[in-house]
This record gives C-alpha cells, sequence and structure tokens, in this order.
C-alpha cells in the first residue's frame, strides 16, 4: 500500500473520530452569528470537512484502474445459456 | 386550499415529466430499468442525492429536532455527510463496474455470481425486498400529511396518500428509471431553491431567527434543544452505523448502475456533503423554532411542524411552492418503487426463466405491474399505520438498521475473496433474528416507556442495564441495536467463510482479476 494511500485512511479516520464532540454536548452558547449553538455550528463545519475530505480522495485515491472497464457492457446474466 | 392547489399543479408537472421520459424510451429492459446506464454527471448527483431525500429526511429530522434539539443535525446528517459519499467512493463504483462488465441491474445478481449460489441471492432479494417496503411507507405517509396539512384539512389524509401513489405510480410506470431520475433532478432543484426562499421567508415573519434563538435560550424549559443533552453519548456514537445502510439500499445500488461514466461519481461524492447539510440544517433549526412556537406536540404529531410553520408564516402562495418543494422530497419515494419492481424483474422473474420464455417486452410490462402492486400495497399499510408510528422511528427501526447490518455482506462480496455463500447467509439469517428479536423487545417494552426527558427504563430488571428503554426505542447498554447488528453481521461472516468452503478458483479469479489481466 502506497505512503499516500495510508495517510488518507488515518485521514479519514480522524475527520470519523472528530464527529464525536462531545465537548461541545452541554453547551448552548455563545451562538454564532448570534444564531448557531455551537453543537450545531460545529457539525456545520464538520459537513464541510467531510466534503473536503471526498474531495482529497478524488484527487489522490481515484479508482482509476475501473474507468479502464467504461466501454463494454455485456448480456445481462438470467439471459445466458444455463 | 390555494397551497394545496398549486401542489397539485407541481404533481401535474411531475407526471408530464414522467410521461416525456416514456417518450424517449426505447421500450428495452435495460432502457427501462436503468436509462440505458446514461446518466451525466449533473444528473447522476442530483439523482443520487434526491433518492435519499426522503419524508425521513425533511418530516422526519424537523420533527425529532422539535423533541430532542440541534443534535438530530449531527445524529443523521453530518455523519451521514461523510459515510454516504464514502460509501458511494468505494461500493457505487465498483458496482457500477461490474455492472458495466457483467451486465448487472441488480445488486442480488452480483452476489449470486459472487457466491456461486442461487439461494443465497434469493434470500437476500426477499429480506432487502421485505425492508424497502416501510420505506415506501413512510413515503405515501409523508404525501398524505403533507397535502392534509397544506389544504387546512380538506384533502384528509387518505386522499393526499392516494393522489401521491397514483402520482408516483404513473410516472414510474411509464418513464421507468428515467423517468425517475428526471424527476428526482427536478425535486432536488426545486427543494434546494425553494427551501432557502422558505427559511428566508419563515425567519423574517417571525421576527428573525436571532430573536427566537435568544428566547429560547434564556427559556429554562426550551434551552436543552441548543445542546445535546436530550441525546447519549452512546446513542449519539452508535447511530454513525446508519448511514452504512446506503450500502446495501437496493435503490443506492440500482442507481450506481445507471451512470454513464465512473467519473459521473466525481462530483457526487464531493458534492453530497454539502447537500445534506443545505437541506437538514433548515429542517433541523425549523424543529427547534417550531417548538419554540407551538410547544406540547407528541412524537408523531411533531413531524408536521416544518408544515405549520410553513402555512402559518408564508404567503399562500409561496405555501403553496414551498409545499410543493417538501412534497418533492416525500416522493423520492419513487426510486424505492422503481427499485423493487427492478429486483421482482431481474432477480425472479428473469432468473426463474420467464424472459427466455416471454421474451424482453414481457418482462418490462412484468416490471410495471409490479410497480402497481407495490403501490398499492404501499398506500394500504399508510393507512392502517396512520397515526401510530412517527415516520422517523418506523424508517430507522425496520430500515435503515437492517440495512446497516447488512454492509458487511456488501464489503466482503466486493473485497474479500476468501468470502463464500455459508458467509454471507450466515450473516443475512443474523440480521433478520436481530429485526425480529428488536420488534418483539420493542412491542414488549412498550407499556414500560419514558416520557421525552426521563430517563431510560431496564426492560429486564434482573440483566441490569442490558436492554434499555427510551421513550422511543430499545437500546443495548445504551447504544443502538444496529451497533451490534453490524459488529455480529461482520463477524458471522467472517467466522463462517473460514470455516466452510472457499469459493472457486474461477469465481475468484473473475472477480479479483490480476492487474495484468484488466
Amino acid at each position: 500500500m502506497k505512503a499516500r494511500h495510508i495517510l488518507l485512511i488515518v485521514w479519514v479516520a480522524v475527520v470519523y473520530a472528530l464527529h464525536q464532540d462531545i465537548w461541545n454536548w452541554t453547551k448552548a452558547g455563545p451562538l454564532l452569528l448570534g444564531l448557531l449553538p455551537p453543537g450545531l455550528a460545529y457539525h456545520l463545519g464538520y459537513s464541510v470537512l467531510a466534503a473536503v475530505t471526498m474531495a482529497l480522495l478524488v484527487k489522490f485515491a481515484w479508482p482509476a484502474e475501473l474507468e479502464d472497464d467504461e466501454p463494454q457492457t455485456k448480456t445481462p446474466p438470467e439471459d445466458k445459456a444455463p | 386550499m390555494i397551497p394545496a392547489i398549486v401542489v397539485f399543479v407541481y404533481l401535474a408537472i411531475v407526471l408530464y415529466v414522467g410521461l416525456f421520459a416514456f417518450r424517449k424510451s426505447t421500450g428495452s429492459k435495460e432502457d427501462f430499468f436503468l436509462a440505458s446506464r446514461s446518466l451525466g454527471p449533473w444528473v447522476f448527483l442530483l439523482t443520487v442525492f434526491g433518492t435519499n431525500m426522503t419524508a425521513f429526511a425533511i418530516l422526519g429530522s424537523s420533527g425529532l429536532a422539535y423533541q430532542r434539539g440541534i443534535g438530530v443535525y449531527g445524529l443523521m446528517a453530518s455523519s451521514s455527510g461523510l459515510i454516504i459519499p464514502l460509501t458511494i467512493f468505494l461500493i457505487g463504483t465498483r458496482l457500477w463496474a461490474l455492472g458495466k462488465k457483467h451486465g448487472y441491474m441488480t445488486q442480488v445478481q452480483y452476489f449470486r455470481d459472487r457466491w456461486e449460489c442461487n439461494g443465497v441471492g434469493t434470500v437476500i432479494f426477499a429480506v432487502t425486498s421485505l425492508m424497502m417496503i416501510p420505506y415506501i411507507v413512510i413515503g405515501m405517509m409523508g404525501g398524505g400529511h403533507t397535502l392534509e396539512e397544506l389544504s387546512g384539512g380538506l384533502v384528509p389524509y387518505w386522499l393526499g396518500g392516494a393522489v401521491v401513489a397514483i402520482v408516483v405510480m404513473a410516472y414510474v410506470f411509464f418513464g421507468g428509471m428515467r423517468g425517475v431520475a428526471w424527476v428526482n433532478a427536478l425535486q432536488t432543484v426545486l427543494f434546494l431553491a425553494f427551501g432557502a426562499i422558505a427559511f428566508y421567508l419563515i425567519s423574517r415573519n417571525l421576527g428573525g431567527f436571532d430573536r427566537i434563538i435568544g428566547e429560547i435560550a434564556a427559556s429554562p424549559k426550551d434551552s436543552a434543544l441548543l445542546t445535546r443533552q436530550r441525546i447519549s453519548p452512546q446513542e449519539f456514537f452508535s447511530y454513525t452505523f446508519i448511514p452504512l445502510s446506503a450500502m446495501m439500499f437496493p435503490h443506492m445500488a440500482i442507481m450506481c448502475l445507471t451512470a454513464e461514466k465512473v467519473t459521473s461519481f466525481k462530483r457526487t461524492v464531493v458534492w453530497y456533503p454539502i447537500c445534506i447539510l443545505l437541506i437538514w440544517l433548515p429542517s433541523v433549526f425549523l424543529g427547534i423554532v417550531a417548538a419554540h412556537q407551538f410547544p406540547g406536540l407528541k412524537m408523531g404529531e411533531s413531524d408536521d411542524v416544518i408544515l405549520r410553520l410553513l402555512v402559518g408564516n408564508t404567503d399562500i402562495i409561496v405555501a403553496g411552492i414551498l409545499g410543493a418543494a417538501i412534497m418533492a422530497c416525500v416522493m423520492a419515494t419513487d426510486s424505492q418503487i422503481m427499485a423493487l419492481s427492478t429486483m421482482f424483474s431481474q432477480d425472479v422473474f428473469a432468473h426463474y426463466g420467464g424472459t427466455k420464455r416471454y421474451g424482453e417486452k414481457m418482462q418490462v410490462w412484468m416490471g410495471r405491474a409490479f410497480v402497481v402492486v407495490i403501490a398499492v400495497i404501499s398506500y394500504i399499510l399508510a393507512l392502517v399505520l396512520e397515526g401510530q408510528k412517527s415516520i422517523f422511528d418506523l424508517a430507522i427501526r425496520f430500515g435503515f438498521s437492517g440495512f446497516a447490518a447488512l454492509a458487511p455482506v456488501m464489503l466482503a462480496a466486493l473485497f474479500w475473496r476468501r468470502s463464500n455463500k455459508w458467509g454471507a447467509l450466515a450473516a443475512v439469517l443474523w440480521v433478520v433474528a436481530c429485526m425480529v428479536f428488536m420488534w418483539w423487545l420493542q412491542s414488549y417494552s412498550n407499556g414500560m416507556a419514558p416520557k421525552p426527558g426521563q430517563p431510560p427504563v431496564a426492560i429486564f430488571p434482573e440483566l441490569g442495564r442490558l436492554f434499555l428503554r427510551t421513550p422511543s426505542n430499545v437500546t443495548i447498554h445504551g447504544y443502538m441495536p444496529v451497533m451490534f447488528m453490524c459488529i455480529g453481521s461482520a463477524l458471522w461472516i467472517f467466522v463462517v467463510s473460514l470455516l466452510t468452503k472457499a469459493p472457486s478458483a474461477a469465481t475468484v479469479e473473475r472477480f479479483f482479476p490480476k492487474k495484468s489481466d484488466n
């Protein structure tokens, strides 16, 4: 496995762990922009982090070998001879 | 009544889109069931996302936020924003490649070949079909409630559900997968656009959300809604297993087969978390605002709060347009109906010789007939179950948990060459046994369920805190059962596969070719 892939696996694991923000559990303030409680603001940021994570995976771990299979479509299995 | 009329106009447009798709149809089964594997990147993104944005997301999330506060966003939305695109990235792309290479139209066809066994495919077909039904019923319920609310009660629940059932049935019947994809794309755009307008208008009419949130924060009774105090850390953690359901949802798998190119997946996986944010954040937020505006609703009753806010705080025409946008998401049940129809026609009718005997056209007509059967059964169930269960609970307990617990089966099939049919069968049976047991435990403990805000109750005091009953769920040591179902399923497929005969070398070579053979 390439070092790049190991780094990405660690990255995804860290992002997954960051979902458990226990430090925000009972905080009702301060409100971000006078509107968003800390727990909600954190998870809004988390959603953006998830998008960034997916962009990194697409950039550095895209399964390019699957693109080679694009042209061919074979007969569906049930139509084959028994 | 005017908002309801606007919704009816919208339904007519949706119906037209379905019929237009019918005119584009080539009549082949690949065209009807998979839109000829031709969806481009943007339509693919909007369709895949629209497929998952159901009544569960819109009505269920705001209803649950009303009861339990802002934690609902972290509970399902932000974890789904990571796990679902990750699933599409790892699983969806590989399923797409297998579909292209071997001609698969459903995941069951793949499982049958991968594990050299028809029986295991049939069992998975039966189990996943049964688990899809609640998902579809939710859509019917959501449709009934939406029209009833928007018409001020003039369109009763039974009629609203019937209208949704007929419209969805009609455009799936005629348009097939192309109709579903186009309607889903339209619905997603509509919701994203008008959802933002709704959010702004409700805020303006109520004097600004900052004022309301300030009032909630100052209220001793409501301030807990701005925290996660009504959700335990164990529940919050174990909920992250629920989005694994995307791995085994038949409609997601089949949707992945419709992409024209594998590169279509790139845009989908990157934008998916943002789309989730744009839909779930306002839904959860409005649920909290509603708790302050009209307190005292019970579980189930609170599923309508977003509609109440809409009708009470916007112009009637705008309410109608926005109601149509909500209806758009509620009607995402179409792709589930399409998936069941595809599975029936491929995994049962064609697999057992129907296509060979009666031809491809008959297979397409069988698929259409099944669309009607599913819609009618789901509508009847929506009538029978009305008012008994919260939309959100119904989906989680009997659909999402079961599909999530089957995720190890898909992972093993794609990534572990040593996995075999016996391991897969053991995992599936484990999931079925767990669901039956949890159903029984849920029913058994209904009488002892605590009220919201009260601590959980031990179901069997002699077993300590092993099985606990919360206001709406049964938990195991405080964790959602889905976590143990997933771990158990992974262990079963691992251990039983190792203890039984490995798949043949030919099968391993077929599905795990050496790089030089590609």
